[in-house]
């Protein structure tokens, strides 16, 4: 492993050549805003707020910083017009799903987001997969995972694993980034629906209960 | 079968394979691809089987189902050799006299042959009708030859005679410099330079290599890959062993969409008969080299067509696509380098081994060399597969390959690249086709899906269209993507249906920048082609939709309602009994009225109503309100020549 240096915003930064443009700039203190990164899990890019400018031999591109890995002599810049548009519309389209979430709260003031520009969805749940990722990469449990795609993507617990592992864990709780009642929330539904919460049209019905409680 | 040990001796085979056959001995070749089988082309193969016997000819005449030659729209296509007579839209009626005159005879049957619309003239030969005289056909010409089931079909016209080449007179090295030499780029849609691909995966240190062949063609529309697949599997087999030398691998996978039964069959068979010959498998041809090929059955996401979510999904994972870097060249399946091609690009290799890179790259333009197969359906004369150097202009590609638009309806828009690709206008039909040119219109390559509009298609409906197809078949992975498109496709929904406001248009704008830029993998970053190109070119019917309520083609049903001119009604029944709806009254001399609240806005009535009264009128928009319906006194109608002879009798009246 050896040291290469980068230019970040300027500055001139020193990284280990395993590193991610991330880790490389948290590791300067300089700050790129994330909602689905964690250190101790496998970049994922899954929430894109993380989106940096990356210059090198005369092209530029937009990339993920937490899965872009470092290279030497690269110019990286962490803010731009076009960034900071891509966050507030990334940040408006979250806070459909979660209005309450601190994340997302703050991220809405940096970036001038308006937490009303789209319809809300209230689910909680804006897909970031922590805790998925913490039960399979960290627990090695696969208690929990996503079922379907596109927007019909949600989280859902194993019962059969969630009802042996989860209760003295619960370690992923704590990681969701929009509040620690939603993990919870998703795995008693699945403990005591099971079987209607598998199938279509439950989900919908069952926040609106929720909300509407 | 034979092993084969040698260059010799495949050269031997092909010797005695082409001794049995005598040229000069009639050959029936029936398409048998997915179009012509759709059109009874099996039941033409065993009506071709069973007159050949009853006519005495039995062991004279070969018959045979071969892969497809594009010209869907005519099938059953029938093509008799040694004179290449063509046929088309032939029925089993037909075949007792196909046999008796131009199997004995030696006779055209004319009816069956290409008449120019225009002129009326007939085409004999296949090579003599407009719709293959202005193509390329490097790739799918074979197609009417082969049996895409026998081997020895592939091998009579010099089937893996490139592999042989490779195998013995030229080093891996050698190979990658000829593919990149030749200039061609990934037919799958990204238009990657090829041979840059190989040599990364040949440069990447590892003991194990894999290289696949991207099958996963799932573009509404697209059939070409399932052309090639079906029609001449080996030509894809021969190109990825090839490849396989090339990089130093000696496992390939062949990821072909469960939704393609045929092509599994076939590539299923020509992968044994290729096993059974020795030219895969250990020790190929003699030269010491082994490769082995699986078939993998992709599960039917259309993400899976992207390279990385194909390799997770080959492992046994969700398909789901990864970042780049690292690119699968050097991190590829189970970790390892791992090259990845298109079928269409497979099939280009061997004949640009056999043939040579400059005879490669003469076709097409500077930076897009070749030939490019293109599925041209929608508002076509002639919908099939054409196969064009690169570099013809749309114009050619629709007016005299497709020969224009049916219904002499008026041509509105061209769709290339698939689901994500663009809509382009008249003002751009003659922009070379590259790369290149179709990325600045605003369009993509893709892998080759044409879909032609004329003046009834909506462009704003178009691209909810298309947005909706990207909405089901986004993984979810990443935000941008999941929600951006569902975005996007939510007020494309909302200004289809009436409900559009001011600000839509820039909000799209918006979600497309953030969508388009921010997005894991191709499919979210081209996902907002279909909206930004049609407000880019049709940005006024946009603004129709969304200031006056009105759908300028008559197709957004939310905005259109059927009335019928009580002056001009006849009351024929005619609308009235085809209505699906129930909507419309009316009876033997009672001017029919739609009950608007009934009405489903399927259109039939104004299909239906006879051109020479043309009394149902569409209206659209805030413009053109639905006059009430007429008081019921008045409902009784007045005859054309009964009006004539009543106005002659007022006047009389009138006089007196």
């Amino acid at each position: 492993m050896s040291e290469i240096s980068l230019q970040i915003d300027g500055r001139a930064v020193a990284a280990r050549d395993d590193m991610t443009l991330l880790e490389a700039a948290r590791s300067a203190g300089i700050s790129i805003p994330t909602v689905c990164h964690h250190e101790k899990l496998e970049p994922f890019g899954g929430c894109r707020l993380c989106m940096v400018e990356v210059t090198a031999g005369g092209r530029t591109n937009l990339v993920a910083a937490c899965t872009y890995p470092v290279q030497k002599d690269l110019a990286v810049k962490t803010r731009s017009e076009q960034i900071d548009k891509i966050r507030k519309v990334l940040t408006e389209q979250l806070l459909a799903y979660a209005p309450e979430s601190e994340v997302l709260q703050k991220l809405a003031r940096e970036y001038r987001a308006d937490k009303d520009r789209f319809p809300k969805e209230p689910s909680f749940c804006i897909l970031c997969g922590l805790c998925v990722r913490y039960c399979a990469e960290i627990k090695q449990k696969n208690a929990v995972g996503f079922v379907d795609r596109g927007p019909n993507r949600e989280i859902s617990f194993v019962p059969e694993l969630a009802a042996r592992e989860c209760w003295d864990c619960k370690e992923c709780f704590p990681l969701c980034p929009t509040s620690a009642l939603q993990a919870a929330y998703v795995l008693t539904r699945s403990l005591t629906s099971f079987p209607s919460s598998t199938q279509p049209g439950s989900k919908k019905q069952a926040e609106t209960n929720s909300v509407a409680e | 079968m034979p092993m084969l040990n040698s260059p010799a001796e495949l050269e031997q085979l092909r010797q005695d394979i082409l001794s049995k056959r005598d040229p000069g001995k009639p050959r029936i070749s029936v398409c048998a691809g997915a179009g012509c089988l759709a059109t009874g082309a099996s039941k033409v193969i065993s009506a071709f089987i069973a007159e050949i016997e009853k006519q005495g000819l039995t062991g004279e005449v070969h018959t045979k189902g071969t892969g497809c030659p594009g010209f869907c729209e005519r099938g059953p296509v029938v093509v008799i050799d040694p004179e290449e007579t063509c046929y088309l839209q032939v029925t089993p009626k037909d075949v007792p006299e196909i046999v008796s005159e131009t199997i004995k005879g030696k006779k055209v049957v004319e009816r069956l042959l290409y008449a120019d619309p225009a002129t009326n003239e007939k085409a004999i030969r296949e090579s003599d009708i407009p719709f293959y005289r202005n193509q390329e056909r490097n790739i799918i010409g074979n197609n009417i030859k082969i049996d895409p089931k026998c081997i020895d079909d592939y091998l009579a016209l010099g089937g893996y005679s490139a592999l042989a080449k490779v195998l013995f007179r030229m080093t891996a090295g050698q190979v990658v410099d000829e593919v990149r030499k030749s200039g061609l780029r990934g037919r799958g849609g990204g238009g990657f330079p090829t041979g840059i691909k190989w040599d990364a995966a040949r440069n990447a240190p590892s003991e194990t290599k894999y290289v696949i062949v991207n099958a996963d063609e799932g573009d509404p529309g697209a059939f070409m890959d399932r052309a090639v697949l079906e029609g001449n599997p080996h030509s894809i087999l021969e190109g990825l062993i090839i490849g396989a030398y090339a990089i130093g691998s000696h496992e390939g996978y062949v990821y072909v969409r469960q939704e393609y039964p045929l092509a599994l069959e076939n590539v299923g068979i020509a992968i044994r008969q290729a096993q059974e010959y020795g030219l895969l498998g250990s020790n190929i041809l003699g030269s010491g080299f082994d490769f082995n090929v699986k078939v993998h059955r992709g599960a039917g996401a259309f993400v899976c067509g992207e390279e990385t979510a194909l390799l997770l999904s080959l492992e046994g994972k969700p398909g789901e696509p990864r970042s780049r870097p690292p690119y699968p060249a050097t991190r590829g399946l189970w970790g390892k380098p791992t090259n990845i091609n298109n079928v269409e690009t497979w099939a280009n290799v061997p004949l640009i081994i056999n043939k040579g890179a400059g005879w490669f790259s003469q076709f097409g333009t500077e930076k897009s060399r070749g030939t490019k197969i293109f599925s041209l359906v929608g508002k076509i004369k002639n919908t099939g597969l054409v196969e064009v150097p690169m570099g013809v202009t749309l114009r050619d590609i629709i007016y005299k390959i497709g020969d224009g638009i049916p219904r002499g309806k008026k041509f509105k828009a061209v769709q290339t690249g698939g689901p994500a690709g663009g809509c382009i206008p008249e003002a751009h039909l003659d922009i070379p086709v590259d790369y290149d040119e179709l990325a600045k219109a605003g369009a993509i390559m893709g892998s080759g899906g044409m879909i032609v509009m004329d003046e009834d298609t909506c462009m704003v409906d178009v691209a909810r269209y298309f947005l909706n197809f990207l909405t089901q078949e986004s993984c979810g992975k990443c935000s941008p993507c999941r929600e951006g498109i569902k975005q996007m496709h939510r007020i494309l929904v909302n200004i289809t249906e009436g409900r559009g406001k001011e600000g839509d248009i820039e909000l799209l704008e918006e979600l497309a920048m953030s969508t388009g830029s921010a997005s894991l993998c191709a499919l979210g970053r081209s996902a907002p082609n279909p909206v930004l190109s049609t407000i880019r070119y049709f940005r006024h019917e946009y603004e129709a939709h969304i200031r006056e309520k009105r759908c300028p083609s008559y197709s957004c049903r939310e905005l259109v309602s059927y009335y019928i001119d009580p002056e001009k009604c006849q009351a024929c029944l005619i609308c009235f009994r085809k209505c699906t709806s129930e909507a419309i009254t009316g009876a033997k001399k009672r001017i029919h009225v739609v009950d608007q609240a009934k009405c489903n806005k399927c259109g039939t009535c104004f299909e239906v109503c006879p051109a020479r009264f043309g009394a149902v009128m569409r209206l659209t928009g805030e413009g053109e309100p639905v006059p009430g319906p007429i008081p019921d006194e008045l409902r009784i109608v007045v005859r054309k020549k009964d009006a004539k002879k009543a106005a002659g009798k007022e006047t009389a009246e009138e006089a007196t």
